[in-house]
């Protein structure tokens, strides 16, 4: 139950002249884990927090991107490949730069917590962000775990585990877990590895609601914890200097239930720590004027080459066809059952009629 | 363009000359192209082909390993040299292509996931390559390729030979799977315009909106990758990459009702320029049913025509390399105007459907007709179904205008549970004008619970049924093979004159296993539980309970009197 990793900080193929660095570089995986239709708020949650944290600077290669069900492209979507976070269709989350890691079938709890491939690449100075939602239990009620699909769920001691894992490992500096689900506060209570921050829409025993209802769409567009999430992260900007505190805030005042968040085990202080370690990234570019010498690649001459004269293959050989011989199956041995099965119908046989029928058959 | 390649040279000769070493650079170029062909119902069909043509080698190893991509994108040259791929072939398409109110379609493709590659016969672990392919790919395009695992790999006999040049036909080394589930969205098409030279900045591939391109009856997005000859003498290979999408609009949910489309409709975009990397870059608008079928703005001279799908058709050219066609406001926008109606017969058309009821047994039923008023002509069925449905071979019948039709030859490898699918491929020779029917019936398997999906009342999908044929030409075919062919007559090569190769796609099925009430489990504990606590429980204390007498207390005014009695030395009540 641990990630799988390297520690390798690879970084896209980019055409930069110059070395390019990579520090506090951060991993932001964003899940989605519930399906049908009238979770689409679940989606927009997940997209709106994705699309604002690419804004911020990461790129594809270190967002680990997974939604359980297809809301853009399904049926049911009067708008196709769009997805709204807003009521009138004003903000379209889903874009045209979107890419998933993991869809459909492919959320479960094994992949998030030992995925096979498509994995993040972090290292000790790499800082996570992770953000859940979905619905825990049946909506009202189920402390402790997380449903994956209505078929499986994951516990809060399996997430606790699995980040103490990666702490052992040594495959982060610091952890941000969001999560907005009812009954949030109980899939952090278990943590015990040290630079976590947990934030949770919810606490224990209390409901996350939904924010707004679209008409034409015809169902809840976004959770209201994730909403001022997202009007919050829209004011910063990668220079911003707004901190953890801020964020902690964000939710406090304006609903009837009240967020709830986790900095025991955070070594810093949440004044100091700044919102784009998390959520965003800067690069490090050096440019170099120097001129790079490109060796070549040497072409072997048409005159090595024999002038065969290629062609192309009949699509639909028919005369071929009807005359191809079946292809010749490897002889095996009869087995076991078969050789057991004869053997007793010719013992019973012999048993039953006498031996003086043996030259009847031989 | 000669101008071009003399200008690379020139370069690299110069650096050349500095270095003291000689080498010749790799030629590659690549042509855009969009066509648009108006339906008869009203529909628009769009389809975009970008071709990357390069002269290299990937299977080289060591010192001639290809290292310097320009045009062809550098994840799928890693792909090719490192699993030995010849040949690539892979679809995602969201809806059903109907052939008979849309005709044939330029390449065609199943509803879902399709992918078939052929290996190079130097590779010893096909089984392994091809799932580390999927692997890849599925990371390349972000679709769930990686569900494609030996239950529904297939090997076919005799269809998909290779489209490229290539002598090995071992079917050893070809593989093929679908995913008739797959959904095709944004994500899907992104990491598509990624693989293009001018990404979705410049050229064709501005109008690739996904808002637009999903809003459709079709959509289809495809990469074909293989050899093939350089020039008409054949004597060198090259390898080409060919990226297309074909979309069908539908009038009505598109273009609100009315039979008029512009570029800025279907795609909310006009062209402003072309692909500046691009040898080529045409808009091809198909004509040969004007004017009584449309209206056609603006008029262009450049008329070009080219055969078909067995048909010659007239096209009107736009050049996009040339300015002029941008006109003053450099954006170039068509217009389309219908004015009439017309009917179709599509020669070839094939439908599938499961006949029966219960979730016991059934049957597929594959129809194919074949429209030709004279010729007959032979079809290569191939039928790849799921292990979880039990085909009944012995009740195979094959019937055309009701008398059996018995096929020349038939390859079927039967499943084996969780290993690998059935496999049935067929040539049945269609007699003219007539309706041929394949029916095989089968049983349902009953899952083990956790193999189950997690959502198993959506059903079960079986994949499409590839016929593949050789379709009679109204005219003649050019077997010649010359580079300005436009992209669209060139996909499949043509070997004899009289007739074209076409692929038709049969719709996928959907069939409702027999699936197990998931809550059983908890309803059996909690009753369970309940019945033995209770005869349990009732037992034990039967056993176990002793009774004693015990007297109630007495009410408060009785209690006083015993105590008053009791102060007196008298005898207590009762």
């Amino acid at each position: 139950m641990a990630f799988s990793l390297d520690t390798n900080c690879g970084l896209l193929n980019h055409n930069i002249i110059g070395p390019i660095y990579c520090t506090s570089t951060i991993f932001p995986p964003d899940i989605l884990i519930t399906q049908f239709w009238f979770n689409y708020r679940h989606v927009a949650n997940t997209l709106s927090v994705y699309r604002s944290v690419k804004r911020l600077g990461i790129p594809d290669s270190h967002i680990v991107l997974m939604l359980a069900d297809d809301m853009a492209c399904n049926y049911r979507n009067p708008k196709p490949a769009t997805v709204f976070s807003h009521k009138n269709m004003e903000f379209n989350v889903y874009g045209d730069d979107v890419e998933v890691d993991y869809r459909g079938y492919e959320v479960t709890v094994e992949n998030f917590l030992t995925p096979r491939s498509k994995r993040l690449l972090s290292d000790d100075r790499s800082n996570i962000l992770i953000y859940l939602t979905g619905q825990t239990g049946n909506s009202h009620g189920g402390n402790g775990f997380l449903k994956f699909q209505d078929s499986e769920e994951i516990s809060n001691m399996e997430l606790a585990d699995a980040f103490e894992q990666m702490w052992q490992k040594r495959r982060y500096n610091e952890l941000l877990f969001i999560i907005d689900t009812c009954q949030g506060a109980s899939m952090y209570e278990r943590f015990y590895s040290p630079n976590l921050m947990a934030l949770a829409s919810s606490q224990v025993g209390e409901d996350s609601l939904s924010h707004q209802p679209d008409l034409a769409i015809g169902v809840h567009l976004m959770d209201k914890y994730t909403f001022y999430l997202l009007e919050f992260l829209e004011e910063v900007h990668p220079a911003s200097q707004a901190n953890m505190n801020d964020l902690v805030s964000v939710c406090a005042h304006r609903v009837s239930v009240s967020p709830g968040h986790h900095t025991d085990l955070f070594q810093r202080n949440p004044g100091s720590v700044l919102i784009t370690d998390f959520f965003g990234s800067v690069r490090k570019v050096e440019i170099t004027k120097d001129t790079i010498n490109l060796t070549s690649s040497v072409k072997s001459g048409s005159g090595d080459m024999q002038i065969e004269s290629l062609t192309y293959v009949d699509q639909l050989p028919v005369a071929e066809i009807i005359h191809q011989k079946p292809k010749q199956k490897d002889w095996h041995p009869p087995d076991g059952f078969i050789l057991g099965l004869w053997t007793l119908i010719l013992l019973v046989f012999f048993q039953t009629y006498g031996i003086k029928h043996l030259k009847h058959i031989f | 363009n000669i101008n071009d390649d003399t200008l690379i040279l020139l370069f690299i000769l110069l650096d050349g000359t500095k270095n003291g070493e000689t080498f010749a650079p790799a030629k590659d170029q690549f042509q855009e192209e969009l066509v648009i062909r108006p339906l008869h119902s009203g529909d628009i069909y769009a389809s975009f082909q970008f071709r990357t043509l390069w002269d290299t080698d990937f299977l080289q190893e060591g010192q001639k390993k290809v290292s310097h991509y320009r045009l062809f994108p550098k994840s799928l040259g890693q792909v090719l040299s490192k699993f030995s791929v010849q040949e690539l072939h892979i679809s995602f398409t969201q809806g059903f292509w109907r052939t008979m109110q849309w005709g044939q379609p330029f390449i065609p493709s199943p509803p879902g996931a399709e992918l078939w590659v052929w290996f190079h016969d130097t590779v010893s672990d096909v089984d392994g390559n091809w799932k580390e392919l999927t692997n890849v790919l599925s990371g390349i395009f972000c679709a769930s390729l990686n569900f494609i695992d030996m239950t529904n790999t297939v090997q076919p006999s005799a269809s998909f030979k290779p489209l490229g040049l290539g002598n090995a036909t071992d079917h050893r080394f070809l593989r093929y799977a679908t995913l008739p589930r797959e959904i095709v969205c944004t994500e899907n098409l992104t990491p598509w315009k990624k693989l293009l030279p001018c990404g979705s900045k410049a050229g064709l591939a501005v109008l690739m909106k996904s808002e637009k391109l999903f809003h459709s009856s079709f959509h289809s997005q495809a990469v074909h990758i293989r050899p093939i000859c350089q020039d008409e003498q054949c004597t060198s290979k090259a390898w080409e990459l060919r990226q297309t999408l074909n979309v069908v609009f539908d009038h009505y949910t598109s273009g609100q009702g009315k039979k008029e489309w512009s570029l800025f409709k279907m795609f909310s975009r006009t062209l402003t320029e072309a692909c500046p990397l691009a040898s080529s870059s045409k808009v091809y608008v198909d004509i040969t049913d004007n004017p009584e079928l449309f209206e056609l703005s603006p008029a262009t001279p450049l008329l070009s025509q080219a055969v078909v799908l067995g048909d010659r058709r007239t096209y009107s050219v736009y050049d996009l390399t040339r300015a002029e066609t941008f006109g003053q406001l450099r954006s170039f926008n068509l217009l389309l105007r219908w004015k009439g109606d017309n009917m179709l017969r599509p020669l070839l058309h094939a439908e599938r459907y499961v006949a029966g009821f219960g979730l016991q047994t059934g049957e597929i039923h594959t129809v194919i007709y074949n429209n030709h008023p004279y010729r007959a002509f032979p079809v290569l069925l191939m039928d790849s179904v799921p292990w979880y449905l039990q085909l009944y071979i012995h009740t195979l019948t094959v019937t055309s205008k009701s008398r059996d039709n018995k096929p020349s030859y038939i390859h079927y490898q039967p499943a084996k549970d969780r290993h690998r699918p059935h496999l049935l491929e067929m040539l049945i020779q269609l007699p003219p004008h007539s309706m041929t029917e394949v029916t095989v019936q089968f049983e349902r398997a009953l899952l083990k619970w956790t193999e189950y999906t997690p959502d198993p009342n959506h059903g079960f999908y079986v994949g499409s049924s590839v016929v593949s044929a050789l379709v009679p030409s109204m005219v003649a075919m050019s077997t010649n093979f010359t580079q300005d062919q436009p992209l669209f007559s060139s996909f499949v090569p043509v070997k004899e004159e009289s007739s074209y190769f076409v692929r038709v796609y049969t719709e996928p099925l959907l069939v409702n296993l027999p699936t197990p009430d998931f809550s059983m489990p908890y309803n059996v504990i909690c009753l369970t539980c309940t019945v033995v606590a209770v005869g349990y429980g009732s037992f034990y204390n039967l056993l176990t309970r002793t009774f004693q007498v015990d007297e109630p207390s007495p009410p408060l005014a009785k209690r006083l009197a015993n105590f008053i009695r009791r102060i007196r030395g008298v005898p207590l009540l009762a």
